[in-house]
Order: structure tokens, then C-alpha cells, then sequence
């Protein structure tokens, strides 16, 4: 995460209307600026490694059904469970052989776009 | 029947169907803060100006009942008028005449008024207030809205089209406003979205307010959806007025010419900018020193902040200012940043309005998020949007010019007309910091000190390179000017450029990366 904006708080100045602002120290390439962030920028989505053991829902849906339960073994592509999304029912296969450590989702669950719904140990 | 009574029967025809919805309907458009679709019209164009027209179409509807229903005007208000005694064309969706929903003729009205713009080549105005497609007419509602963004495609860069978001804007209805050149929201009446609050409470279980989804601050600030905000209906309408006096009225015109002002006395240009290029300071405040009377009217002033573009007159004459704010992420290029000065640059090329460009940037922002979200693609737009641009372009280099910063801001290389540089300007690889620790690494690493040595080679490259004069000795810069030299060189430059004419390979039209 080299460069991507090492923030320490400082304060000066005031705007045209007169109001205080909170400039930041915002560093680009080791140069050191003094500006303000705007709440985009520090709302921005940390990133995360992609792990392999975790099934996510891919869309925004509705779980109407779950084929396996803790601690099962499960073959590659064996059938997971069936995720409801824009009127088209999409089963998720397992992805390697292996097995479930914990299904967090149960039928009728209404999942936004990136929940875990089973994770393989 | 004598005419005279024909005429009365004309009046009453008129007034019954001016009542839109009726009493009821139009209580609760007011108690909703709102004014009805007709005061909005009268409101925003010059006064005794406006004519109605398709005042007495009515819907072909059989299907679910429709047949009994009467819908006065289907909906919709068509009609011209002037603004600021320009002529111009408006459409007004009527909330009270079944939610403005659309139907085929309510889209057939939309679609004359259209045509009528884009033939008689004036802006046209759409206020919006509709629940969306009207469910009974079928495939016919969406016919309609296809008819509207073709249209909306056609006119795009022949005569400016201004949309106003005064009610619900849900669904397909959204895509009309987008494709338009600028969309004003006010404050708690406006909501545009694709899917409601409703649907994505039964789709997800998230709930959500309309205002907090797709209210008028949300596409200020957040999606880049809107150009204008009004805290009032009343503040909306002045804002397009304000708007209408600084753009040509079509493509083959210039923008009105205005009396000359000199810019106020209390923006002094020597005193905005701190010689230090890692201080904050405010550009627009530079751009107030510059432009006549002080008069800058932003575009998208809270979306993108690291970006300041808008409207001022150099001489009279509109201009489009496309400036780095040093104030916010220290005026970095980013994802929305170079979305929103793209286009507003294909907005003043297709417009005849000349660009004024003034850098002060550290260059792109570094980041997982920005690479992973494209900064690539999107950064790509200012370079093209500058390399396509045939409008006069004149760019003034006030401090920071690094890297591909320096590249994408109107530079040279992309065919800027005129590039003057302050005194004050760094025009470098990048900036010294980031410069000395590659190519001096070897000295600092191994020097005894190595932060002393550090500090020595940052001033180093700083005096040989972070100045304006190396650009300007390979003819890259123009003229290294000072301060209060600008104004009158950007009279200078625009008037010299008044006349000028190229013409690339002949293409039908190029990929641009959206």
C-alpha cells in the first residue's frame, strides 16, 4: 500500500467565507502536500486478498436452497446451494474438493453482493 | 354556432384542462413543497413568453380500464417560450395527471418538442416528475422512452439540453437526463434511481430513504449524475437562466457576447498562490482574478472537488475553465476527476466555446483503488477529450506540472493553441522528492547521512528542473509570464485564435474509452 496517501492530521487556514478548514498532510511519490480529503477518498474500500476458501454471493439475491451443512465433504462441482437474482436461479458449485467449515446462509436469506455464504476449510 | 360562442367553448375546453389532475391532485403537489408542472414552466421562462402546444391530446389506451380514464394533456406540458429573450423549447411532466406517468402519447408530446428544438436549433428544457412508465400501456410506454433517448442521442451537441429533476426520475426515465448536457437536482425534491427503495428492500432486505439512495445531494456529491444544486425550485431556475447566458444557443453559434467588466478588485492574483507547491490555496479564486467581473459559474461543484470547471467570460466572451484544485487531494487526477473534465471539454468543443486550462497538479493518485477502478480507462478521457478538442485551448501553467499530469492538462503535445507558464511553475518528470530518491538512490544510500544527502539532491533537481524554464527552452511553454500578465495575454490569445481552423483524418467518429 506504498504511496497511496500516508495521512497525519494538521490544521491552518481559513476558507473565501471564513471558515475554518482541516488541512491533511497527503503524500504522493514522498512529496508532502497540504490539502483537504474529500469523504469519498476516506470512505474508499480497503482492498482484500482474494481467498480462495470463501464463497460469496456474486450478486444481490435470495438463497432458496442449500445442498450441504458443516463439516460435509464435497466434491469439485458438486452442487453448494441456489442463489435467486434477477428472476434467474444460479447454483454454485464447489470449487475444489474439500470441506465446508461453516455454511453461514439458510433458505430464504436475502444476501447483498459479497456476503460469505460457505466457507471450505 | 356563432364564433363567439365558439369561443367561450375554446375557453372552457382550456381551463378544464389546465386543471392538469385536479383540485386534490394539486393540493398535494404543493403540500409536497413542489409547484405545480404549468407555475414551473411560466416560472422559469421569460415573462408572457410561453406557448403551449398538444394541450388537448389524449391517450389511446384501451387496455385495464384505460378507456374510461381521461388524463388531461396525457401528462405532459409541451410548449416554447424565451429565456433571457432567446427562444427556447420546454416539456414539464405533470405530477398530478397519473403521476406523470409516460405513455405513448405523453412520449409522442416529449418527442415533437424535441424535434422542434433540435430543427429550430434552441435549447431544449425538460422538467421532470414522473412515477415512470404507465404499467397499463405496455411495451407502447417503452417504446416511448427509447423515441426520447434517441432523440436525446441526435440532439447531443447540436443545441444544449437541460434537464431538471423536480419529482421522482426512477427506472429507464433516469436515461434521458443522463444523456443530456446538464442535470439540475433540488434539495429534498429531487430522486433519481434505477430500482427504489422498494425493490431493494424485497430484493435485499436493505433498506434505504429515496433521499439517502438517490436524492439531490447524493448525485451533487456522490455519483456525478448532477451539474447544478438548488436548495429551492426558485434557486434552480435562476441557475438555468445563469446557466442560458454564458452557452450558444446551437453549435453553429458562439456563445452571446457580454459587456466587458474587468475582474473585482479584491482577487488580487499575486497574493492567491503560496510559493511553496505543497500549500493549499483555492484556484477558483485564481480563475475569479481572471475572468471578467469575477463571474465563475461552476459546474459540478461538489462532485470531483479535486477538479474545478465551469463558465467565465475573458473579454466578453464565454470561456470553459478546466482547473486542478490544489485545495482538495491536493488537485490530483483520479477516476471522477478526469471523468468530469472530459466531458466537460466535449462539451465547449462541440459548443464553440474556447478552453482555458490552468494545471497545478502532483499527477494521477496512486492506489489499489483507483488502479482497480479503472483510472486507467477513465484517465484516458482527458487525453482524448484535449487531443479531439479543435476550440481555441489555451493553457497557463500556475505551479505543479508533473509527470503524465503534465501530459493530460492541456498540454502542448495534445495541441494546446497557447501554453504560458507562471514563474512559479514546476514542468518535471515528476515531482523533486520522488525524482532525487531514483535517480540520485545510489549517493543517498550510501552517503554517510543519508536523509542530509536526501535534502541535497531534493534542491539539486529542484533548481536544475522544477522551474518553468527547461519546458520553455525546447518551445514546450510559450512565454514564462507573470501573474498579472494573464488576463491580458488570455485576451490576447483568444482573440488571436478567434479564427482558427483544423481538421483531422476523416473518420465517421472515433472510440473514445467509455
Amino acid at each position: 500500500m506504498k504511496n497511496t496517501g500516508d495521512i497525519s492530521k494538521g490544521t491552518k487556514d481559513k476558507d473565501t467565507s471564513g471558515n475554518k478548514l482541516q488541512f491533511e498532510t497527503f503524500v504522493i511519490l514522498s512529496a508532502k502536500y497540504q490539502t483537504l480529503l474529500t469523504t469519498k477518498y476516506k470512505n474508499r474500500k480497503k482492498w482484500e486478498p482474494v481467498n480462495e476458501k470463501h464463497v460469496l454471493s456474486f450478486i444481490p439475491g435470495t438463497i432458496l436452497k442449500v445442498f450441504v451443512s458443516d463439516k460435509e465433504k464435497v466434491k469439485k462441482e458438486q452442487p453448494l446451494l441456489v442463489l435467486e437474482a434477477m428472476k434467474m436461479e444460479n447454483t454454485m458449485f464447489a470449487p475444489f474438493d474439500g470441506t465446508i467449515k461453516k455454511v453461514y446462509v439458510s433458505t430464504g436469506d436475502k444476501v447483498p453482493k459479497g456476503t460469505l455464504m460457505i466457507e471450505f476449510e | 354556432m356563432p364564433l363567439k360562442k365558439k369561443i367561450q367553448e375554446l375557453k372552457k375546453r382550456r381551463e378544464e384542462v389546465q386543471m392538469g389532475g385536479g383540485e386534490k391532485a394539486i393540493e398535494k403537489q404543493l403540500s409536497m413543497g413542489k409547484l405545480t408542472a404549468r407555475e414551473r414552466v411560466i416560472a422559469l421562462v421569460d415573462e408572457q413568453s410561453f406557448h403551449e402546444y398538444d394541450l388537448f391530446v389524449e391517450h389511446e389506451a384501451r387496455d385495464f380500464d384505460m378507456a374510461n380514464k381521461v388524463l388531461h394533456g396525457d401528462g405532459v406540458i409541451i410548449g416554447t417560450g424565451t429565456i433571457n429573450e432567446e427562444p427556447i423549447a420546454v416539456f414539464a411532466q405533470d405530477f398530478t395527471v397519473a403521476g406523470g406517468s409516460l405513455g405513448m402519447m405523453h412520449a409522442r408530446k416529449i418527442t415533437k418538442i424535441m424535434d422542434h428544438a433540435l430543427k429550430m436549433r434552441m435549447p431544449l428544457i425538460g422538467i421532470n416528475d414522473s412515477g415512470g412508465a404507465r404499467i397499463q400501456e405496455g411495451v407502447n410506454s417503452l417504446a416511448g422512452y427509447g423515441e426520447i433517448f434517441f432523440r436525446n442521442t441526435l440532439a447531443s451537441g447540436v443545441i444544449p439540453q437541460i434537464s431538471v429533476i423536480l419529482g421522482p426520475c426512477a427506472g429507464g426515465a433516469v436515461y434521458s437526463p443522463a444523456l443530456t448536457d446538464f442535470v439540475f437536482v433540488v434539495e429534498n425534491i429531487s430522486k433519481m434511481f434505477i430500482t427504489g427503495p422498494e425493490v431493494i428492500k424485497t430484493v435485499l432486505g436493505e433498506e434505504i430513504s429515496m433521499e439517502d439512495l438517490g436524492g439531490a445531494r447524493v448525485h451533487s456529491e456522490i455519483t456525478g449524475n448532477a451539474h447544478f444544486y438548488a436548495k429551492s425550485e426558485k434557486e434552480c431556475f435562476e441557475q438555468i437562466q445563469k446557466l442560458l447566458s454564458f452557452i450558444p444557443w446551437s453549435n453553429d453559434k458562439k456563445a452571446p457576447k457580454k459587456e466587458v467588466k474587468p475582474p473585482k478588485a479584491k482577487f488580487k492574483i499575486n497574493n492567491i498562490v503560496p510559493g511553496d507547491s505543497r500549500q493549499p490555496y483555492d484556484i477558483r479564486d485564481v480563475v475569479k482574478a481572471i475572468v471578467d467581473d469575477s463571474d465563475f459559474l461552476e459546474v459540478q461543484e461538489l462532485w470531483a472537488t479535486n477538479m474545478v470547471i465551469g463558465f467565465g467570460r475573458i473579454n466578453g466572451e464565454t470561456c470553459g475553465f478546466v482547473c486542478n484544485q490544489p485545495l482538495v487531494l491536493a488537485g490530483v487526477l483520479d477516476v471522477d476527476s478526469s471523468d468530469k473534465a472530459a466531458r466537460f471539454i466535449r462539451y465547449c468543443d462541440a459548443f464553440n466555446i474556447p478552453i482555458v486550462t490552468l494545471v497545478d497538479l502532483p499527477g494521477y493518485l496512486p492506489g489499489i483503488d483507483q488502479e482497480h477502478a479503472g483510472v486507467i480507462r477513465h484517465g484516458a478521457k482527458i487525453l482524448y477529450a484535449y487531443s479531439e478538442a479543435t476550440v481555441p485551448k489555451v493553457t497557463i501553467i500556475i505551479r505543479k506540472a508533473y509527470g503524465g499530469g503534465y501530459i493530460a492538462m492541456g498540454s502542448r503535445h495534445l495541441r494546446s493553441d497557447f501554453v504560458f507558464a507562471w514563474p512559479s511553475a514546476e514542468i518535471a518528470v515528476m515531482g523533486p522528492e520522488g525524482a532525487a530518491n531514483i535517480i540520485f538512490r545510489k549517493e543517498i544510500m550510501s552517503a554517510e547521512n543519508p536523509d542530509e544527502m536526501r535534502k541535497l539532491k531534493v534542491e539539486e533537481y529542484k533548481e536544475k528542473f522544477a522551474n518553468p524554464y527547461v519546458a520553455a527552452s525546447k518551445g514546450y511553454v510559450d512565454s514564462v509570464i507573470e501573474p498579472d500578465e494573464t488576463r491580458k495575454l488570455l485576451i490576447h490569445a483568444i482573440d488571436v485564435a478567434k479564427n482558427k481552423q483544423i481538421s483531422g483524418p476523416k473518420k465517421k467518429h472515433g472510440v473514445p474509452p467509455f
